[in-house]
């Protein structure tokens, strides 16, 4: 029975009862409890079940590198699976559930996987592919996903609020036990710009817990002193609860802050994640002890020793009256003197190694405790919590010496110094014999843009475990003047590697040795991959799953690639290690995705008559980042009925959109002709003062990538109008051609795109509403088609282009942006007499398509050139050189073969669908039958009241009067007409008046 | 110029520190040779000021100069001054390579005010807000769309953003600077 005792526990405070439910079972903790301290303090010792064998789960650890011991946290809107207990901390009203089991954690259905598990060996997923296909489809994918997963997907929205913070210092150091401070101190009295943070929510580390002496008095003392130090340095930060998560080139460092998460629902966002950069990064990160493998270490009961003593010392938990040690070091003595210390009782301390004479193991015998050298654990006795162990000797077989009956067992398999984020950079490794471990090679650090270390690691993470050598190398690691603190601790004798127990071990009890519980990964599985021909430690992972679970085997990689060394007979290093990827622990979808939900999820452009628009049944479109108007509903209306009133009103009398959202570059300077010729296919330096033309960009390859209008405004500036999406891709792309190509081309350019609101006012009635608002002369005469003139028009400052997209009379007028929704006001107005509505872009669409012009996105997709839509009329043939003009030379782009754009009028009167493909005789070398073209655009056109679309044909434009077949779904084919693609008022007589 | 209004109608909101949009502001694009005496000549008159060092603003009642790049400079004025500094500018850098575009109207304009207002901007912007000289304007983001920004007076930033984005912009330093959210509570 694990239990609270009556005394101790630094971190607690036993004035402060905080309650909590564990499966709605109700059960009281105290302030300072994590949610593992406090389910074992109320005898919780199995937490929840594994992945694959559903075996019963306890608390194994006592901080980030817990496999076991998740819940899901929380209710609704604050629901979260997968939360770590032992990093957890207790707030009172925590509503707490186990995971991945069936129907009760007690009683599991799942569990009888663990009976067949002979069945279900390494690879057993990939290994249902070989099966024929009717077994993965009917037996084991039902299988498979049933059983898969870990914890509950949460349901509702997350009420909680999430951020971003940008920091920036000259050094970060990642951990505050005693090596994170001991460099803060030295560091920070150098007057360099500091940032410490701590995972927990506590300084100190492990020193404290392991009765370390430091300056004289004990650690607990030296690391209280030291933070009120560093807490009167202005030069110094310090952030508990916050977890360095990645650190990536040039010293960004990504830290995640659980602001929050013991306090929820008090206003405060919950997680913050730091995007620091940092000068040079110190990783603090300590050292995570390693589990012995014996068979039945997964039992609930079985825990790491530094986790038996932290429990016992820092939160007054014991783990059982009985505790049986076994190890292969001195440290794990440690926890037997502070269970003695707690009143509990040591059966034995079982030390794998011939002889333990060392300071530690002497003071364990002193007080009376049996020490059994060159034993083992030959297996755990118990199911779902321990009841005993079973001894036998560690250079044999397994056979059974004696029993010993006890409550808990505490594993010491060594220690394996936290790499990950020296590593994440590029930081590599060397295999230390001496201490069995991977720790940081100092010759080959990650390194930052001057090719110099970027990261440096002391203490134990730089695999320096005794506390005085920990102070003295954090202290010179940042160049700490005069002399490091001093230490004391109990000198250790070296530990002996030890990877399996008994060393040899027969199968039956290899396939009780776990190395990853949460995935249930067991020797024999590693061993069976070895044997099946995985060499490298990273196809082993992925086909075993060791180290897969959410704590990427923090406990069980080490071992794994030790017994897989040992299947393969080589070295450790050998073999090394699997990659080291950030996150160092799961930090919350909610703080990747930072402010960016609800409102603020992506910014949301609008022009100046967005919000008229919203007000007048705007039906929205997005076109890039913003929203226009695909047409605006009337109540009881359809969209298609919509579409087609707006596009009636234009036809007859005169409709406005809102075409704010085209691009506008000015382009000016001495050389400005000769850089837009060199842009555009045709000529816009021959373009007069005055004028508007319509004008063509390709790229490289000869491929049409935007059009618009562009306008000469004076002698050497132009404007160049731009589609919607292409504003700040065309500026950017004239930047780059100006600056790193033409560089020598005196040209300035300056994107106005939103310094003006511009409104299209089309429909044979449309110069009779803007002489209503008076102030220039709008004529045929002042004004013919395809000029421009600027003015003041109704008391607005307006530049008013005679251009048509719609085939009708038509004005785009810009007027300044913040006149913009008064302007449209104006026009609303002065329109009333002539039923002046807004139209979308949907009418837009259908107006352009009737006149068969053409639209960038439909008509090209990237691979279409400008020959290919007829419009060699827009390209220049005097011009030497523009972009793309030797690409639309090479032999294919001018084939006669290439599709060409025509007008298709279907012979039932119906809409042929978007994208449809018009089939050829014949089938290719796949077997496919053979095409002929594709339609671009279609819709259904109410000014003809009848299905018209363009599209690319082969020979189209020869082709005149022939019908060809568009087969659609279900075998239904439609029969289409080649005709022009001009449907309305071919000679432009309306927009000419 | 009545019938002008700024993106956002001058809204407000009032956390740990205060956002708030600032209403219309005269802003001129200029882009030419800024080390010429032509430009320094035209900017002195538009705003009282030399031309900015690389990453400064110089600032002179309400007018200011900002650099853009080495070859663009913000000019800011009244808002109902724009349309005549242009064409003073104009007027002074004739005869010189060079473009003056008003984009007045193509902005907005915020100001953060209170003892913490970098400590909202910190969670927009990559800046670093220690650093940040008096006088420097940084071109940089704020969550996801461009901006500028620089301290324009004791306890108060001043931040540009596109019209467009204004009120993406207005959300994401609402959220930013609601109660109990400093980075810096102490």
């Amino acid at each position: 029975m694990s239990t609270r005792l009556q005394k101790g526990g630094r971190l607690i405070d036993r004035s402060k009862a905080l309650s909590f439910t564990f499966n709605g079972k109700r059960m009281k903790g105290f302030a300072g409890d994590t949610l593992a301290s406090a389910l074992l303090g109320a005898d919780q010792m199995m937490v929840g079940r594994s992945f694959k064998y559903h075996r019963p789960r306890g608390v194994v650890a006592s901080g980030a590198e817990e496999p076991n011991a998740l819940v899901g946290l929380g209710t609704g809107g604050r629901f979260e699976p997968n939360q770590r207990t032992t990093t957890t901390e207790l707030f009172d009203g925590a509503v707490t559930a186990s995971q991945n089991h069936w129907p009760s954690l007690e009683f599991d259905i799942g569990a009888i996987n663990d009976k067949f598990y002979r069945f279900l060996p390494a690879g057993f997923y990939y290994k249902t592919f070989m099966f024929p296909r009717f077994a993965w489809k009917h037996v084991f994918e039902p299988i498979v996903r049933q059983s898969a997963g870990l914890g509950k997907v949460p349901q509702n929205r997350d009420e909680d609020r999430y951020e971003y913070a940008y920091a920036f210092a000259d050094l970060v150091i990642v951990g505050g036990g005693i090596a994170g401070l001991a460099a803060a101190l030295a560091a920070g009295k150098q007057g360099k710009r500091v940032w410490l943070i701590e995972q927990t929510a506590h300084w100190g580390g492990r020193a404290v817990v392991d009765g370390v002496q430091i300056e004289g008095t004990d650690a607990g003392a030296w690391v209280k002193e030291a933070v009120q130090a560093l807490e009167k340095m202005e030069n110094v930060t310090l952030r508990t609860r916050t977890m360095a998560s990645g650190l990536y080139d040039h010293g960004y460092l990504m830290a995640y802050e659980r602001i929050a998460d013991h306090t929820p629902g008090d206003g405060r966002p919950r997680h913050r994640l730091w995007r620091m950069r940092a000068g040079h990064i110190v990783t603090a990160t300590g050292a995570i002890e390693r589990p012995l493998s014996f068979a039945g270490n997964d039992i609930p009961g079985v825990m790491l020793a530094s986790a038996v003593r932290d429990y016992v010392v820092n939160w007054a938990v014991s783990p059982g009256d009985r505790t049986v040690i076994v190890t292969n070091n001195d440290d794990a003595y440690r926890t037997a003197l502070a269970l003695l210390d707690a009143g509990l009782v040591v059966p034995a301390v079982i030390d794998a190694r011939p002889e333990a004479k060392g300071e530690l193991p002497q003071a364990v015998r002193a007080r009376g405790v049996r020490v059994l050298e060159g034993h083992g654990i030959a297996k755990v006795k118990g199911g779902k919590r321990v009841t005993g162990v079973a001894t036998c000797i560690q250079a044999g077989e397994g056979a059974e010496l004696e029993q010993i009956a006890c409550d808990a067992v505490a594993m010491s398999g060594g220690w394996s110094p936290v790499v990950h984020l020296w590593s994440h950079c590029g930081g590599k490794l060397i295999w230390d014999d001496k201490l069995a471990m991977f720790r940081p090679d100092p010759k080959r650090p990650a390194t930052g843009e001057d090719g110099a270390a970027m990261v440096t690691a002391v203490g134990s993470a730089n695999g320096i475990l005794a506390a005085q050598d920990v102070l003295a190398d954090a202290h010179q690691a940042v160049g700490g003047k005069g002399t490091a603190p001093g230490a004391v601790s109990e000198a250790e004798e070296p530990l002996i590697p030890v990877w399996i127990m008994p060393q040899g071990a027969g199968p039956a009890l290899r396939f009780k040795m776990w190395l990853d519980p949460q995935n249930d990964v067991k020797v024999s599985d590693v061993q069976l991959a070895a044997r099946e021909g995985y060499e490298s430690v990273e196809h082993t992972k992925r086909y075993t799953t060791l180290g897969m679970a959410t704590d990427q085997g923090k406990i069980s990689n080490i071992n794994g690639l030790a017994i897989l060394s040992d299947s393969l007979n080589r070295a450790i290093p050998e073999t090394g290690t699997t990659t080291f990827r950030p996150p160092y622990t799961p930090i919350s979808m909610g703080a990747i995705a930072g402010e960016a939900r609800g409102e603020i999820f992506q910014p949301l452009r609008k022009t100046p008559m967005h919000e008229w628009h919203e007000t007048h049944g705007a039906h929205w479109e997005p076109v890039g980042l913003w929203r226009r108007p695909y047409c605006f509903l009337r109540s009881g209306e359809g969209v298609h009925d919509a579409v087609n009133r707006e596009i009636r009103q234009v036809r007859n009398s005169v409709g406005l959109l809102d075409a704010s959202t085209l691009g506008k570059i000015l382009v000016k300077g001495p050389d400005a002709g000769k850089f837009l010729d060199m842009l555009y296919t045709n000529m816009m330096s021959t373009l007069p003062v005055g004028k508007c033309r319509y004008g063509l960009m390709c790229n490289e390859n000869g491929f049409l990538s935007d059009d618009g209008v562009v306008v000469r405004l004076t002698e050497d500036t132009w404007l160049c109008h731009t589609t919607t999406g292409g504003a700040d891709r065309i500026h950017g792309w004239m930047e780059d051609w100006l600056q790193c190509e033409w560089w020598d081309f005196k040209v300035y350019t300056a994107n106005v795109t939103e310094q003006y609101a511009q409104v299209a006012i089309a429909g044979p009635n449309a110069r009779k509403l803007l002489e209503k608002l008076g102030g220039m002369d709008l004529s045929k005469e002042a004004l013919p088609f395809m000029e421009w003139r600027e003015g003041v028009l109704g008391g607005f400052r307006a530049r008013v282009h005679r251009i048509s997209f719609s085939g009708e009379l038509s004005f785009e007028v810009a007027v300044p942006a913040s006149e913009g929704r008064a302007f449209w006001d104006a026009l609303i107005a002065a329109g009333e007499e002539f039923g002046v509505m807004p139209y979308g872009t949907e009418a837009m669409h259908i107006m352009r398509a009737e006149k068969g012009f053409i639209m960038i996105g439909d008509e090209t997709d990237g691979t279409v050139i400008p020959q290919d839509l007829n419009l060699q009329w827009a390209i220049s043939k005097k011009k030497e050189d523009y972009l793309g003009k030797r690409a639309q030379e090479r032999s294919f782009m001018a084939s006669p073969d290439r599709w060409k754009l025509v007008g298709l009028e279907t012979l039932d009167g119906s809409v042929i669908p978007d994208g449809a493909y018009a089939v050829a005789e014949g089938y290719n070398a796949n077997g496919q039958r053979n095409m002929q073209g594709r339609v671009t655009s279609t819709y259904h056109s109410p000014t003809l009241n009848k299905g018209i679309a363009m599209g690319l044909v082969k020979h189209g434009p020869d082709r005149m009067g022939e019908v060809i077949e568009f087969p659609v779904d279900n075998g239904k084919v439609v029969k289409a007409r080649i005709v022009d693609p001009v449907f309305y008022d071919k000679d432009g007589e309306k927009q000419n008046v | 110029m009545s019938k002008a209004v700024s993106a956002l109608g001058g809204v407000s909101h009032k956390g740990f520190v205060e956002v708030s949009e600032a209403g219309l502001q005269g802003m001129i694009t200029v882009r030419g040779d800024l080390s010429s005496a032509k430009m320094k000549k035209a900017v002195k008159a538009a705003t009282g000021t030399a031309v900015p060092e690389a990453r400064r603003i110089v600032i002179a009642g309400d007018k200011a100069a900002a650099w853009m790049s080495p070859d663009e400079l913000l000019i800011l004025v009244p808002y109902t001054e724009a349309v005549a500094t242009v064409a003073a500018l104009e007027e002074a850098l004739a005869g010189e390579h060079h473009i003056v575009a008003d984009v007045s109207d193509a902005r907005a304009m915020f100001r953060i005010k209170g003892a913490k207002a970098s400590q909202a901007l910190l969670k927009l912007c990559p800046v670093d807000f220690e650093t940040l000289a008096e006088g420097e304007i940084r071109r940089t983001r704020a969550a996801q769309v461009a901006a500028a920004l620089w301290k324009s007076a004791e306890d108060e930033f001043s931040l540009v953003s596109f019209r467009s984005a204004a009120g993406y912009v207005f959300g994401a330093l609402e959220v930013s600077a609601r109660t109990g959210s400093e980075p810096f509570p102490a």
